[in-house]
């Protein structure tokens, strides 16, 4: 095995491990959705400014697995490594 | 599977560097000519304008009058003039996201159009923040205590870096998504089935991050030139 396949295999799989920063990102949204349905349940007419907030900290939440999705393309894409 | 921004031909070049005609600057324009075709005919309409809005007169009216609101409750009062300039930067990514529905590549899933919205929002949160607190702008760099400059340093450069990878990401993602379905499909199936994805990566993601890129751009330009 040579050394360059060997780093597109092994850029390939850390590729795939870097989609698991989804992983805290989707437990972020999750638990946000849940308080925002939570503070609807408790005050309906708030629910405009709950949802903009909450859509907005969502997207927040968010950014951290498109890091991870952002490396995973770089590793695929252009390889800086090979 | 083509999800990759294609080379046309060479425009001119840059001091031995080759610019291209890519499929960014195609959709770009064509978008650009849109929403100035927009600003003509409402310009030409204006004269015509009545006392009590009706028609065409009504949903322009409504639109400005909506966005000038959404300003006046994220930024608060003293903040009027960013009214149009957020319309049209929100008008904009949103026309860029939904092009992916006319069959364009959309140009907010190439970084640089992204950078440069983002680089865009940089510049005003500082001059902004500059000309509104003077000797406090320097002075919010230090505080709590000088220990903290180096973080404080970072967490003003991250901010349009975080607003143009969250953009170019999350319409990234789709555009890649949305490759993979078409590649996987046999040509009969291409009519219905993807019509749904399209529904939710283009209709409604695009939206959400065109209101989310200028909800946060408001934020922080008020939070910079705030006064304590």
């Amino acid at each position: 095995m040579d050394g360059r396949s060997f780093i597109l295999g092994m850029s390939a799989l850390s590729a795939g491990i870097c989609t698991l920063s989804g992983l805290g990102s989707g437990l972020g949204q999750g638990i946000a959705a849940g308080k925002a349905a939570e503070a609807v349940g408790r005050q309906p007419e708030a629910r405009n400014s709950i949802l903009s907030t909450m859509l907005v900290g969502a997207a927040v939440a968010e950014t951290c697995s498109v890091y991870g999705l952002v490396i995973a393309l770089i590793l695929l894409m252009a390889n800086p490594l090979v | 599977m083509d999800f990759s921004i294609k080379n046309h031909r060479v425009l001119f070049h840059l001091w031995d560097t080759p610019v291209y005609l890519t499929d960014t600057l195609i959709a770009t324009w064509i978008i650009m000519g849109a929403l100035i075709l927009l600003a003509v005919v409402v310009r030409v309409r204006l004269r015509r304008f009545q006392e009590v809005p009706r028609g065409f007169q009504n949903i322009i009216e409504t639109m400005v009058e909506s966005m000038d609101n959404f300003t006046k409750t994220i930024m608060g009062p003293g903040f009027d003039e960013f009214g149009p300039y957020f319309f049209g930067v929100f008008l904009f990514i949103l026309l860029a996201n939904y092009s992916g529905l006319f069959g364009l590549r959309q140009p907010t899933a190439d970084l640089a159009v992204t950078g440069a919205l983002a680089m865009m929002s940089f510049v005003l949160i500082h001059f902004r923040g500059i000309r509104m607190q003077k000797r406090g702008y320097i002075k919010e760099y230090f505080s709590p205590h000088p220990v903290f400059f180096p973080i404080n340093l970072v967490g003003e450069i991250s901010k349009p870096v975080s607003l143009a990878f969250r953009l170019f990401g999350n319409i990234l993602g789709g555009v890649i998504i949305m490759g993979l379905i078409y590649g996987m499909l046999p040509l009969a199936l291409r009519i219905v089935l993807p019509d749904l994805l399209h529904a939710y990566f283009d209709v409604f993601a695009g939206s959400l991050q065109a209101f989310i890129f200028t909800i946060l751009s408001m934020t922080f330009i008020a939070q910079k030139s705030t006064t304590e």
